[in-house]
């Protein structure tokens, strides 16, 4: 194996921004990570779920005597044999508001709700052979009606998901800021919109899976989950048994994107089932289990109405968002639409912005937060309507935006709905784009290949988004109302050989903590990067943390960890300030060696000052031994980035078929901890809005059945649909946290979704077409072009 | 218990005998059975290809094929792809152009990349981007994959797979 030691920067360059090829991928590359379906233990059995074909029905009756009888067969468990006395949590309720939140059973009671509500789990100690024991578990069900239509879910008579609320309703909740009526008053122009936003999954492509085990007295559970830490918490709260008896693990996790940051019936029935047999159990959850019951993202049915004058500045923007939610609410289901009301004032100058949400419960799998939450849907409304409007007022959709962007600032822009931005520059993100993309020339290529019929088009988007989940301040009662804190921890040990360990509370899944992360510790440090070890994911090692979620982990998990090396390096100067007779303030860190200012010779590696701090020799009077420190980090703010993109497509009016032929991104998320890992962001976030906007979409039909349950039918991007990506940044510091950074796991969606749709509509205005919703699937944008050319498709 | 049948299995030069279920993937007797965990599953309906190894020289998706059905034939998986010293060019490119982020798609992705530079040793983006598109990454968008294919045919040997025992 090849052992490169990559080399320390020159001197005076720091390890942080560098593009350093990454610490995990040799296990990664060579086969040799593990995943959950990677271990087993000895004794384990295995768990196969049977799931109601029905997507609303009463159960009349179980039988699981054939099943129970099968060779190989443990145990066969239904509802009645659970012993836990609440179901799976919903963990966000809207501050004042009433929000229906129907149980929900790790195992379905008297009723099914949706395609793939569990109704037995299996246990047996053959991986197919419980899978067969499932098949033989007979369920009598009596169909019930069934809406799968948020609208019609809310009016009268419709058929109700849980009767006992006697509506569909989950809540209603507003964010506003601004004189709205005045706003339309005031406005030249009025133009409105409705706007589908519909249904997508995550699409990790490592299925769930867990493997829990109870042995003594602790229960030890595997699970490919982003939040350790948060199903830890509420395991040992629905078990029944005590925290510090419960230890989670998350190893190698293969992507997440939103959709493992939940606490899953799957966990909660293993672990449970494992301490009632004594012996471990697992489960690997199969893909078309996963479209069923891993949840689902967006969905929502947004109605927005703009006022602008002629000239074209903003007066006034309502968004009224119907959110189908699903059956259930899993951890965070109540606060995902919301999110979208955060940052609906983009980035723009708007003085009044009203958002209105509406969440509705119908036959299908709960939605929660899928990469970007929120913000996707808000940036979707608002850069589309932006350009519909740019085409009402007659103008250049970049002008229209450049006329209302908020000018730059560096410390603070308070918006109208109270959320206050941390740090942007619009402009100079956009003029950093044109410098690579000119849509003139763009325009001339169009016209050339009209005449092959082939109709190109250029979209933009320029965004914003609200990350770095979470200050506890804003988030806490005081504030917009957001259970619980949202600091984060991390522990660094220097070992006693001067190498170190840092444990951070964040939880990763292939976004490359242990390579940024260490290159934050080392510079602080004065070590290598290849020397710090960046442990996460087990709930047994570190302190408390938050786990990895809404683009906060370098925002807020890095800087904790900028913070516990900070101090590290503070207790190192104080003892080579005593070692050498000066002051701590003059100990400084140069080229990997504390010295004294002023005196580069005299001085001392980490490795020596570990060594007098563990060996405890010659250290300052009353000093407590070792090198290890802790810091718990709460934000002051969130974090804001932006950035601009532009789209190009290709599409062919015969089959309606869009071909997106070229991307130009310039995000800012501050300065670059690792550029390398800021691209492969941005690349995956794009992908995932492309995705949404052209091939995928989880579609239920109107019984409730799930029609796209397979990677067959629900299409991922491949690489032969996609071009290479042209990435540039601008960086503009956040004032929130020290190493001046923003998240930016979730940017590359939260803007690509509009600059897809943007472009399609700019192709196709030539042939009449003004606007269109995604998915543009090749039927859908056929359609739209028969319906302009004044045909009625089929 | 069900009836089960011998099957002979080469899997990166090593000789396995083993006893099967005629309905065991191959997939799971390579990781359940033999314990190299490094093929991974990700759709059961050879959509996303995580699963892929070569088998006599050519890739194949082990999640579609019978472990009875390689009776006799010799896989290659992604933990026989590296020598004890060296990463195959393919591993060294995916490193060093970020080529992966979680890593579940990339044993699959690895072996598909290395059946396209056998088969065509010198291909364009295009070649690479349609050569790879039954394999699904949901992390990279592809972007960092097509440029490591392509640095990893420019290195001598990538495509030479016998080294390596890629290809028969």
């Amino acid at each position: 194996m090849s052992a490169t030691t990559e080399g320390a920067p020159a001197n005076g360059k720091t390890h942080v921004g560098q593009a350093l090829r990454r610490k995990e991928d040799p296990r990664l590359i060579t086969g040799r990570a593990s995943y959950v379906d990677d271990i087993n233990l000895t004794g384990q059995l295995w768990a196969a779920w049977v799931r109601s074909p029905e997507a609303h029905a009463k159960i009349v009756s179980i039988d699981t005597s054939a099943a129970k009888d099968r060779d190989g067969v443990v145990a066969v468990y239904t509802n009645e044999d659970l012993d836990m006395e609440a179901g799976l949590p919903m963990a966000w309720v809207p501050p004042g508001v009433t929000v229906n939140t129907p149980d929900h059973w790790v195992l379905a009671k008297g009723e099914v709700k949706h395609v793939g509500d569990p109704v037995a789990l299996v246990i047996g100690d053959d991986r197919y052979a419980v899978v067969d024991a499932a098949e033989d578990v007979v369920v009598e069900y009596e169909p019930l009606p069934v809406v799968t239509d948020p609208e019609k879910a809310l009016e009268d008579g419709s058929p109700l998901v849980h009767e006992k609320f006697g509506t569909n309703k989950v809540c209603d909740w507003s964010l506003g800021g601004g004189d709205l009526e005045a706003g339309f008053a005031e406005a030249d122009v009025i133009i409105e919109r409705r706007i589908v936003n519909h249904r997508m999954a995550g699409g990790a492509i490592e299925p769930r899976g867990v493997l829990a085990e109870y042995r003594g007295d602790r229960l030890t559970v595997w699970s490919s989950t982003q939040v350790p830490h948060f199903l830890r918490l509420f395991l040992a709260i629905l078990l029944g048994v005590g925290e510090d008896r419960v230890r989670v693990i998350a190893p190698e996790v293969g992507g997440g994107f939103g959709s493992k940051l939940n606490i899953y019936a799957e966990e909660v029935g293993c672990a449970w089932a494992a301490r009632k047999l004594g012996r471990p159990v697992k489960w690997i959850e199969t893909r078309s289990e996963g479209m069923m019951v891993t949840h689902h993202g967006r969905d929502q049915i947004d109605y927005v109405r703009v006022g602008a004058k002629r000239d074209g500045t903003l007066t006034a923007w309502h968004s009224k968002i119907i959110a189908d939610v699903g059956a259930y609410q899993l951890l965070l289901t109540p606060l995902i639409p919301p999110l979208s009301g955060f940052v609906m004032c983009g980035v723009y100058n708007t003085p009044a912005v009203v958002t209105d949400v509406t969440s509705v419960m119908t036959n299908k799998f709960p939605t929660d937060a899928i990469r970007g939450a929120g913000r996707p849907e808000a940036t979707h409304m608002i850069e589309v309507v932006m350009d519909q409007l740019a085409h009402e007022l007659g103008m250049d959709p970049l002008e229209l935006r450049r006329k209302n962007f908020i000018p730059p600032f560096a410390t603070g822009h308070e918006t109208p709905i109270g959320v206050v931005y941390d740090s942007g520059n619009y402009e100079a993100a956009l003029d950093k784009l044109l410098e690579h993309i000119d849509p003139a020339q763009v325009r001339q290529e169009a016209e050339a290949l009209r005449a092959e019929g082939i109709y190109r088009g250029i979209g933009f988007s320029t965004y914003t988004e609200i990350c770095g989940n979470a200050p506890s301040r804003a988030v806490g009662p005081g504030g917009f109302g957001l259970q619980g804190g949202g600091w984060e921890s991390a522990t660094v040990r220097v070992n006693a050989t001067g190498s170190a360990t840092l444990y951070t509370g964040t939880s990763p899944h292939g976004q490359g903590h242990e390579t940024g992360f260490a290159q934050i510790v080392a510079d602080r440090l004065g070590i290598d990067p290849q020397q710090v070890q960046v442990i996460h994911g087990d709930t047994d090692t570190g302190p408390w943390g938050l786990d990895t979620y809404g683009s906060r982990s370098l925002a807020v998990g890095g800087e904790a960890a900028a913070r516990a090396a900070t101090k590290v390096a503070n207790k190192v100067k104080a003892i080579v300030a005593h070692q050498l007779e000066a002051a701590p303030e003059d100990i400084e860190l140069r080229e990997g060696k504390f010295t004294v200012r002023g005196s580069p010779d005299k001085g001392l590696t980490l490795a020596e000052a570990a060594g007098a701090a563990y060996v405890t020799m010659d250290m300052p009077e009353g000093m407590e031994p070792g090198l290890d420190e802790q810091s718990f980090y709460d934000p002051e703010n969130f974090v804001f980035p932006f950035g601009a993109h532009a789209c190009v497509v290709d599409v062919d009016p015969e089959t309606g078929k869009v071909k997106v032929v070229r991307w130009v991104a310039v995000d800012d998320c501050g300065p670059a901890i690792n550029p390398m890992l800021i691209d492969g962001q941005v690349h995956g976030g794009i992908v995932h809005g492309i995705g949404q906007a052209l091939y995928e979409r989880i579609h239920y039909d109107e019984t409730g059945q799930l029609v796209t349950g397979t990677f067959v039918d629900y299409a991922l991007a491949t690489a032969a649909e996609l071009p290479s990506f042209e990435t540039d940044r601008t960086e503009t510091p956040s004032p929130v946290n020290s190493l001046q950074v923003k998240g930016i796991g979730e940017a590359g969606t939260i803007a690509a979704t509009p600059a897809v749709t943007n472009a399609v509509i700019d192709a196709l205005r030539p042939l009449g077409v003004e606007f269109i919703n995604m998915p543009l699937s090749p039927m859908r944008v056929w359609e739209a072009i028969q319906e302009a050319k004044g045909g009625v498709p089929a | 218990m069900s009836r089960t049948v011998p099957v002979r299995l080469n899997v990166n030069g090593v000789e396995h005998h083993l006893e099967v279920e005629p309905r065991l993937l191959l997939v799971h007797a390579i990781r359940d059975h033999l314990g190299l965990t490094g093929t991974h599953v990700g759709c059961d309906t050879s959509n996303c290809g995580a699963c892929t190894i070569h088998m006599d020289g050519r890739p194949v998706k082990s999640c579609t094929v019978l472990a009875v059905q390689a009776d006799g034939a010799a896989l290659t998986t992604i933990e026989g792809l590296a020598t004890e010293t060296e990463l195959h060019p393919l591993q060294e490119a995916f490193w060093n152009d970020h080529g992966l982020q979680c890593g579940y798609c990339t044993p699959g992705m690895i072996m598909a990349a290395a059946g396209l530079l056998a088969e065509n040793p010198n291909p364009t983006e295009d070649d690479v981007r349609h050569g790879l598109e039954g394999n699904l990454c949901r992390c990279t968008g592809y972007h960092n994959i097509v440029k490591a294919v392509l640095d990893a045919a420019k290195v001598k040997g990538a495509s030479v797979s016998q080294e390596s025992g890629v290809s028969s």
